[in-house]
């Protein structure tokens, strides 16, 4: 990837966690770790290769995104925002009585949100029927999620990854983030769901490994996903939780809490802005 | 009078003749040959889906495909589909008010020798407590086609419940209106009101027979929508008899007789009596022997409807 367009990106990335931790601080609650770990992602998938469009974010040909792992909201609102899809002001509402930022997404509220999630498993699963819809409508669209890989300890996952792979849906691709930690603690030591990768080889997915925070390793998987014929594509994603602030970086207890306002001082400098008082 | 008829051949066969006109997708979880969507696989194989074993995966499945803008059947015995599924049911399909249409067979205690595990006695209570939610109960054939048609107009999500039994013909194909949300009234009486839904209505229909030839007039309601209940014929009928027993397939908790308990205690207080399952697993056995042996016969309705009268003020 060119490094203009690599430094984009990485803007793209850093300004999408500062809303995060701005929105998380904000609604006093929410979910930090997970929704850091897939800022990068995000960036480059809304800002370099998904087609959508902010104007008309119910286009029946446009790409879809499905955060299947619901509670990131605060990181799919972010680059939402940061699209167009909606004003940046309206993050601080999230979670509060009177915004449609809810605490999970949801598709009837909020513009860009292809699709409502919150329950673990269930989002990948309709991220298939969207895959299989478009094949049906022979469009042209691909579909994307993101998994967290302690979601994928969901039995209905992995009737997902039956599915996809039986009906050939290589518009569809997915990502889990590895990033090894759960509300528990080692996704290892709570419910064991490695090895990922050959689980979803033996399911027969093209599997894709990549740094969750490198955007050429995540380009290249992307692309290579869009290249394999007849098989949906995982990218097993290993990132680090938390990414970007000090004090939250692989630590399973910013899981799904908020900082305080000494934190939030101390996470927005790691992030490159100083807040008075 | 026509041949008995299953609901849920109904239901199959609805599909394959509606999938002319309308560009449905149906799915369904490896019980096609039981729930007679076979019928609709096999005149279009290319918009028929199967998950496999997964109820799961085929209900969110099903709201991604609805997601973006079809309407999806999603059929499997009612124990799997509102049971099983009934966590996906509601945060995939209803919360985002998607076009899914969950055919859900073998509903209640007729599915016979299958046994408990295979009875879904509490499926029209979990569906009527989501949002948004439709939920009909056809009495016969000629009802479930009209149901599905129904289904098929409504924007949003509906189930739809069918049996496994064969069942006697109380409507003409053509003659018969359907209306969501609307009762109809079989009978007209002014001593007690029997509402039924299901394979209950022919049995309320022979209840009213053996009330008559004691002199008793028994006014009968089919409800073939639960949710929305039509509140109004319901309370409007109750004030006129000023009793009311209610019968149908399914657990008393929940079901037709808790619609009708809540809209007439706000809207009608009257003497009334549940006629269904109470709050009991079933067990295996022949139709009939069940049906008799959990209480749920013309009989059984008739001598509920002589309590409810004699508690009259």
């Amino acid at each position: 990837m060119e490094q203009a367009k690599k430094d984009k990106l990485a803007e793209v990335a850093l300004q999408i966690r500062r809303d995060i931790i701005t929105e998380i601080h904000s609604a006093g609650a929410g979910h930090p770790g997970g929704s850091l770990g897939v800022a990068d992602i995000l960036a480059y998938l809304y800002f370099e290769e998904m087609n959508v469009d902010p104007k008309n974010p119910k286009d029946p040909d446009r790409d879809r995104f499905v955060m299947s792992k619901g509670h990131c909201a605060p990181a799919l609102y972010a680059v939402l925002a940061e699209k167009g899809f909606f004003p940046r002001e309206d993050l601080k509402g999230f979670r509060s009585i009177d915004s449609y930022l809810e605490g999970h997404p949801d598709m009837k509220k909020v513009p860009g949100v292809d699709m409502s999630t919150g329950s673990l498993g269930q989002g990948v699963c309709a991220a298939g029927g969207m895959a299989l819809a478009g094949k049906l409508d022979k469009k042209n669209y691909r579909v994307y999620a993101i998994l967290g890989d302690g979601e994928i300890e969901e039995g209905q996952v992995w009737e997902a990854a039956m599915f996809a792979p039986h009906y050939k849906l290589d518009n569809l691709t997915i990502f889990v983030d590895f990033n090894g930690l759960q509300i528990d603690g080692d996704i290892t030591k709570v419910m064991n769901p490695t090895p990922i990768d050959k689980k979803f080889e033996a399911f027969g997915w093209n599997v894709e490994l990549c740094d969750a925070h490198d955007f050429d390793s995540i380009e290249a998987a992307v692309q290579k996903a869009k290249s394999v014929k007849g098989q949906p594509t995982a990218i097993i994603a290993k990132s680090v939780k938390g990414k970007g602030v000090s004090f939250m970086e692989n630590e399973a207890s910013w899981h799904g809490s908020a900082p305080n306002d000494e934190q939030y001082k101390i996470a927005m400098k790691d992030l490159g802005v100083e807040i008075d008082g | 009078m026509a041949d008995k008829i299953a609901t849920r051949q109904a239901y199959g066969e609805a599909l394959a003749e509606f999938g002319e006109k309308f560009d449905f997708v149906v799915m369904d979880a490896d019980l096609s040959k039981s729930t007679k969507t076979d019928c609709f696989k096999k005149k279009f194989p290319e918009r028929f889906i199967n998950s496999g074993i997964a109820e799961a995966d085929m209900i969110s499945a099903a709201a991604g495909i609805a997601s973006c803008g079809k309407t999806v059947f999603a059929s499997s015995f009612a124990m799997f589909a509102a049971g099983r599924a009934f966590e996906q049911v509601r945060n995939s399909v209803c919360y985002p008010h998607l076009n899914v249409k969950i055919g859900a067979t073998h509903a209640g205690i007729s599915v016979g020798e299958d046994g408990a595990t295979h009875q879904c006695l509490e499926d029209i209570a979990l569906m009527r407590t989501l949002p948004g939610m439709t939920v009909i109960s056809p009495a016969d054939a000629v009802e479930a086609r009209a149901a599905v048609l129904a289904a098929i107009e409504h924007d949003g999500p509906v189930y739809l419940r069918f049996g496994r039994l064969n069942v006697p013909a109380i409507f003409d194909k053509d003659t018969y209106k359907f209306e969501l949300g609307k009762g109809v009234v079989l009978e007209e009486g002014k001593d007690v009101t029997i509402i039924a839904t299901g394979l209950m209505v022919p049995e309320a229909i022979e209840a009213s027979k053996l009330l008559k030839a004691e002199g008793i007039n028994a006014e009968v309601i089919n409800i073939h929508t639960i949710k929305p209940l039509d509140n109004e014929l319901v309370t409007k009928s109750a004030a006129k008899t000023g009793a009311v027993v209610t019968a149908e397939e399914h657990n008393v908790i929940g079901g037709l007789g808790s619609a009708v308990a809540e809209a007439l205690c706000e809207g009608c207080p009257v003497p009334m009596k549940r006629i269904g399952v109470q709050d009991k697993f079933g067990k295996s056995g022949k139709p009939a022997q069940l049906l008799k042996k959990y209480n749920l016969t013309a009989e059984d309705i008739a001598k509920a409807a002589k309590e409810v009268i004699a508690k009259k003020a």
